[in-house]
């Protein structure tokens, strides 16, 4: 390893470790010393193949163009079809890409941001790297599968993802638990998105109602590039926090995000996005639709920053209460720092229209199916520049959550 | 098929229709006309089940069933179905896949080809794949109610205001579907509408004015339609033949 490196990746720690207490600025803290620090166990993914498929993971990786799966924090295989992306494990990448940790690592997201940042330089030690080559299409979806499965372990993956000039890549990341017990992910993306450049992010998560889960994401999008990330998650879990931030940095730049929120049984979710809209013309979209249900709490954030001239950003929310312990809450902020912009935001809760559920039954459906599809249909949220495997699976992951509600 | 005896409904807390009787036998379609407000959807909403359509009063019986205090969930499964007057609108919901439900529900054999005949024969091809109502213009609405009603195939046919704020080309696809379910055997159906426009496609047997929620007038189709545009409704409210 050569020296810049080398010093670079140990003033990275130890900002890390100052960090290591630090509180995050939103979510119920944690105590990490609860929880165990340790590379994992190895496990037969066949074992998960349907769970896998929940998620959005194909095991055969057929019809994806590359294909990553960690367990725990132990990479297991990397496989990719085509040359005009690279996609390497972390660790590997330290080895052997000294460019790209020195240009990409902890270059979104600051390792001191919270404790949950610091513990992934510390316990971590893996994700995965893809990079897009200029000019690269890949309209087959890249997945990455990230499963955490030994008891009380932090799962702590580093992930980088650079979509070089003019590329397109879609990637879904499924994460999910093979645990009934306690287990903490704190996962960190960091997503660069070059000149008229497309990346997709499509986020599905299937815990269990003992984990906690802190997600720290960030992007930097350069001119005329997009980023679309879409998030669902769809079981209980203990909690949940995360606030993704995008910077729109390049002239004509967009983001859109939209968020698919699942609160059951005693969940907590503390969810949003931040666009930060500092070239010109540039736009951001964040969309949310919330469904609590038993005394779930959920919290829906979206936050635009307006920097530049003629930028546009707009918020919509919305959520749905299905039972009287449940609790949404929207906390929509919008920043203006120039005067020729337009933000606006607008949300909306409530319950089933009564109204809707006589309708659909006059028509023949049970109370129970007419309120599923009211369910389903409310979570049908604009699904952008997805290829059509993609969006199919999203629509089978939504019928399934929207059949256990 | 339907008989309607003494019906008294309430509609939050308000008394709508008093004393309304009548039957309707197989074969048979009626007109009901009547100025706005006069009770028309109510009397629909009340016969279909509608839970916020409360029956103080009096008995519905259908195919000598009392069916006054079923469900409509049960209604509904004994075959009798009613077009909404405002249907609401349904985000996220396609309409094709509510077609598609119905269908499936009653035991269609293709349902492919059975969606494929009902857009063409009421020209809904291109809402198929979009959210009920949503965005849809006055007529678009209307059809996608009347194509939903004849895909759950009902023998009692309740039809609100199925005319109302349509262009004469909506009117006549309407009219030709409607009178295509209504030519299926043992089929009985009670249209609504207060401007008639829906009587140049259908032929009525019977048609009847209610005014104030109660049945003023029983006569000859031809002779009601004729009598409303020439004097209004008022003529019927100071005729007060009333239920001969």
């Amino acid at each position: 390893m050569k020296e810049e490196l080398e010093k670079q990746l140990e003033k990275i720690k130890r900002k890390a470790k100052h960090a290591l207490s630090k509180k995050a600025a939103y979510g119920p803290d944690i105590d990490l010393t609860l929880y165990i620090k340790s590379r994992g166990e190895a496990v037969k993914l066949e074992d998960y193949e349907e769970k896998l498929m929940n998620v959005g993971i194909e095991l055969s990786s057929k019809s994806r163009a590359a294909s990553y799966f960690q367990v725990d924090n132990i990479a297991l295989n990397t496989y990719s079809s085509t040359d005009e992306i690279e996609l390497t494990s972390l660790s590997t990448a330290i080895r052997e890409n000294e460019d790209l940790i020195l240009n990409y690592y902890w270059k979104a997201v600051p390792v001191d941001l919270d404790k949950y940042t610091a513990i992934a330089e510390l316990a971590g030690g893996e994700g995965y790297v893809i990079v897009a080559h200029k000019d690269a299409r890949i309209k087959r979806p890249i997945q990455t599968c990230l499963l955490l499965h030994k008891p009380k372990l932090i799962q702590a993956p580093h992930n980088i993802i650079v979509a070089e000039e003019n590329s397109e890549i879609h990637i879904v990341t499924g994460c999910l638990t093979s645990l009934g017990a306690e287990g903490l992910h704190a996962g960190v993306t960091e997503i660069y998105v070059k000149k008229n450049a497309t990346v997709t992010y499509t986020m599905i998560h299937n815990w269990s109602r003992k984990i906690h889960v802190r997600p720290r994401t960030a992007a930097i999008v350069e001119n005329g590039g997009k980023l679309i990330l879409h998030y669902i998650n769809m079981s209980p879990i203990a909690s949940l926090q995360s606030y993704p931030k995008i910077e729109l940095i390049g002239a004509e730049s967009k983001a859109y995000t939209s968020s698919i929120l699942i609160g059951r049984e005693s969940s907590l979710l503390d969810l949003g996005s931040c666009i930060i809209l500092s070239g010109e013309r540039t736009s951001g979209e964040v969309v949310s639709r919330i469904i609590a249900t038993d005394s779930s709490k959920v919290i829906s954030r979206a936050k635009l920053v307006g920097e530049a001239r003629n930028v546009k950003g707009h918020i919509e929310c919305s959520g749905l209460l299905l039972t009287n312990k449940a609790k949404i809450t929207t906390i929509p902020e919008l920043e203006a720092k120039v005067s020729e912009l337009q933000l606006t935001h607008e949300a909306a809760v409530g319950r089933i229209s009564e109204e809707e559920v006589i309708y659909l039954m006059a028509r023949g459906f049970t109370r129970r199916e007419a309120e599923s599809m009211i369910v389903r249909g409310f979570m049908e949220v604009s699904i952008k520049d997805l290829p059509n495997s993609l969006i199919k699976r999203i629509q089978k992951v939504l019928d399934l959550v929207a059949e256990k509600l | 098929m339907l008989r309607v005896e003494n019906l008294t409904v309430k509609v939050k807390g308000k008394t709508i229709l008093r004393n309304v009787s009548f039957e309707l036998d197989k074969g048979e379609n009626i007109l009901l006309m009547g100025p706005n407000a006069s009770g028309k959807t109510s009397l629909v909403q009340a016969i279909l089940g509608n839970p916020n359509y409360k029956i103080i009063e009096g008995k519905i019986y259908f195919e000598d069933k009392d069916i006054t205090h079923l469900p409509m969930e049960e209604r509904v499964k004994l075959g009798i179905s009613a077009s909404f007057q405002f249907p609401p609108k349904l985000k996220g919901i396609k309409l094709r896949k509510i077609v598609e439900e119905i269908l499936k529900r009653r035991g269609a054999i293709n349902v492919e080809q059975e969606i494929e005949r009902l857009s063409n024969l009421l020209r809904m091809n291109y809402l198929l794949d979009r959210d009920l109502n949503v965005g849809f213009s006055g007529g678009e609405v209307r059809r996608a109610e009347l194509m939903l009603l004849i895909a759950q195939n009902p023998k009692l046919i309740l039809i609100d205001e199925i005319d109302s704020g349509v262009d004469v080309e909506n009117i006549a696809v309407i009219g030709k579907a409607l009178n295509e379910i209504l030519s299926k055997q043992n089929r009985a159906s009670l249209v609504v509408s207060h401007t008639g426009f829906i009587a140049r496609y259908i032929k009525f047997n019977r048609a009847c004015v209610l005014v104030n929620g109660k049945i003023m007038c029983w006569g000859e189709p031809s002779i009601i339609l004729k009598t409303i545009l020439e004097h209004g409704f008022d003529k019927c409210i100071k005729c007060k033949r009333g239920g001969t």
